[in-house]
């Protein structure tokens, strides 16, 4: 498999992260498309490492976005919980506090 | 019935999809292709099933078959170590927590408009088809028949975290943000005291 490949899953992947943000109305499809998207962003970064010769930056990279989104994800979802607990709805469209 | 019948159109054209990935990757470099298109149909047929499904928990499932499929292109990439990481954190960690907050959502059925769903789908594929187009055009591809087997260790990975020239100061900051990171969460996730049902009107436990 070549390189272009591996870009264009990561590329695909990276779509259906951003679909899946704006298409459904529900805070947790927001946090799974952002997920998809770090993924996408993780493919790229290793399989760039692997063909561009013998760095490893691309690994390292990876490695922290993985940290990032596992900070990301529990710091998400502790808002999630307390939007839930204030609003009483987990749809973005509904939390509209500073409109009124 | 109705839905029925999409649901199984849907995962009709998921599985063939898989099977024409695998045929295209043997037909293509043997047996390494093959796994590449099986990793890629679960890594993308995964994506496709979140914004498809109708429930909340399947969607949080079928993104398992992504983080998986997306590990399995680690290995292939030959990146072992991180194949690992991803199983442990995404599948292990993240998705447990995504899960957790299943467990908040009113189920809403009604929520997935299907015209919605394709049109975004549709919008997004398309431009990135167009981009894509673009860039293909003037960028030469590296093959992989000219590469040299990949060997990772895992203790290469350690070392170079906390070597002076490798890259102990991102390792710092990232040891720091988690801390910072999870303390936080904690701490807005916690109910507070007013929250509590005050158990020492009923006379304790």
């Amino acid at each position: 498999m070549g390189l272009e490949a591996y870009v264009v899953v990561a590329t695909i992947l990276f779509g259906l992260g951003i679909a899946c943000l704006i298409t459904r109305r529900n805070v947790i499809y927001v946090l799974m498309g952002i997920e998809m998207i770090l993924n996408s962003a993780n493919i790229n970064f290793v399989a760039f490492n692997r063909f561009n010769g013998d760095g490893m930056d691309g690994r390292m990279f990876a490695i922290f976005v993985i940290i990032l989104a596992a900070a990301e994800a529990a710091v998400a979802l502790g808002i999630v919980l307390n939007v839930f607990q204030l609003f009483g709805t987990v749809k973005p469209s509904d939390v509209d506090l500073l409109r009124e | 019935m109705d839905l029925r019948k999409q649901q199984i159109t849907f995962y009709t054209v998921m599985l063939l999809g898989t099977l024409a990935a695998m045929g295209w990757g043997l037909k293509t470099a043997g047996a390494p292709g093959a796994m590449f298109g099986l990793f890629a149909a679960f890594t993308l047929g995964g994506g496709l099933m979140c914004i498809w499904e109708r429930s909340v928990v399947r969607s949080a499932f079928s993104l398992m078959a992504t983080f998986c499929g997306v590990a399995g292109l680690f290995l292939l990439l030959g990146h072992d170590f991180l194949a690992m990481a991803q199983i442990l954190i995404y599948v292990g960690g993240i998705l447990v927590l995504i899960l957790f907050g299943v467990m908040l959502t009113p189920p809403d059925l009604n929520e997935r408009q299907l015209p919605r769903v394709g049109l975004g789908v549709l919008l997004v594929v398309g431009t990135l088809a167009f981009v894509g187009a673009k860039v293909a055009a003037v960028v030469n591809w590296a093959q992989a028949e000219a590469l040299p087997p990949v060997e990772t260790r895992a203790d290469e990975i350690g070392a170079a975290f906390l070597r002076a020239d490798g890259y102990v100061i991102a390792f710092e900051l990232a040891a720091v943000l988690l801390t910072v990171a999870l303390v936080a969460a904690v701490y807005i996730a916690r109910r507070k005291p007013s929250d509590m049902i005050d158990l020492t009107d009923e006379g304790g436990y």
